[in-house]
């Protein structure tokens, strides 16, 4: 589940509940239905509601990097709980995304 | 060293009982008492090995996936996933971080994951016959208290 709020081109998708492989095809098809409809110039992704992410989450945000780079915007991650924060550390996505 | 409890589930591969699978582990290992982050890292390993049998032991073919939790003295745990689907061919290729077989929807982070957040894991593998993942822990008591 999510909900999103669009200011000057500045897309916040909240996510809520679990991020594994079964949820995750329909977060990313949402986002990019987001992303396609208000062309942002940055993506903020906002994880304070979710209570659950494994490596699903990982390919969620670089999906979203990627199509965001591919539109000239950039991607930024808010609110992570410390375990999510752990797991995006080990696959290094500081590299290509601002963590808060 | 002595088992102390035991479960095992048998279940579908199907996505849906990826949280299932993970959320009856923790059922299971309230016992010990466990810290809410040692609970998450227990999710989260169980969630991998688990979607790994899914996607990539069976694909669009379900089969049956087992989950053995082992609870031993001194708060140490195994955790057993084990499918009989297509099994891996070169299995230090596979745990390679970033390394997927899998769509855009896989990071190929799974193993480095399990590898995190367990003490020791184990993969042993036979193309045609399926895979097995075993991760031993330490968990609540004095053991991983001393461990930090």
């Amino acid at each position: 589940m999510i909900s999103y709020d669009v200011q000057e081109r500045i897309l916040t998708v909240s996510l809520f509940g679990e991020i594994d492989h079964h949820t995750s095809a329909g977060i990313r098809s949402e986002i990019d239905g987001l992303v396609r409809k208000y062309s942002p110039l940055c993506l903020i992704l906002d994880f304070a509601g979710v209570d659950f992410c494994d490596s699903s989450g990982i390919a969620v945000v670089l999906g979203r990097y990627r199509l965001m780079q591919s539109l000239g915007g950039e991607v930024e991650l808010i609110r992570l709980p410390r375990n999510i924060r752990h797991i995006f550390d080990m696959a290094d996505l500081r590299r290509l995304v601002k963590i808060e | 060293m002595k088992e102390l409890n035991r479960m095992t589930l048998i279940f579908d591969g199907r996505s849906v009982n990826e949280s299932f699978a993970r959320v009856t582990a923790a059922a299971f290992l309230a016992q010990l008492d466990p810290t809410l982050q040692e609970i998450a890292e227990i999710k989260t390993v169980v969630s991998e090995a688990v979607t790994n049998a899914i996607v990539h032991g069976y694909g669009d073919k379900p089969g049956p996936v087992s989950m053995k939790v082992q609870i031993f003295a001194e708060g140490k745990i195994r955790i057993t996933v084990r499918d009989k689907g297509r099994g891996i061919e070169d299995i230090p290729k596979a745990m390679t971080p970033c390394f997927t077989t899998g769509n855009e929807d896989r990071a190929g982070m799974g193993f480095s994951i399990m590898q995190g957040f367990s003490d020791k894991i184990r993969v042993r593998s036979l193309p045609g016959k399926g895979t097995t993942v075993v991760m031993e822990k330490y968990v609540g008591g004095r053991e991983a208290v001393s461990r930090g």
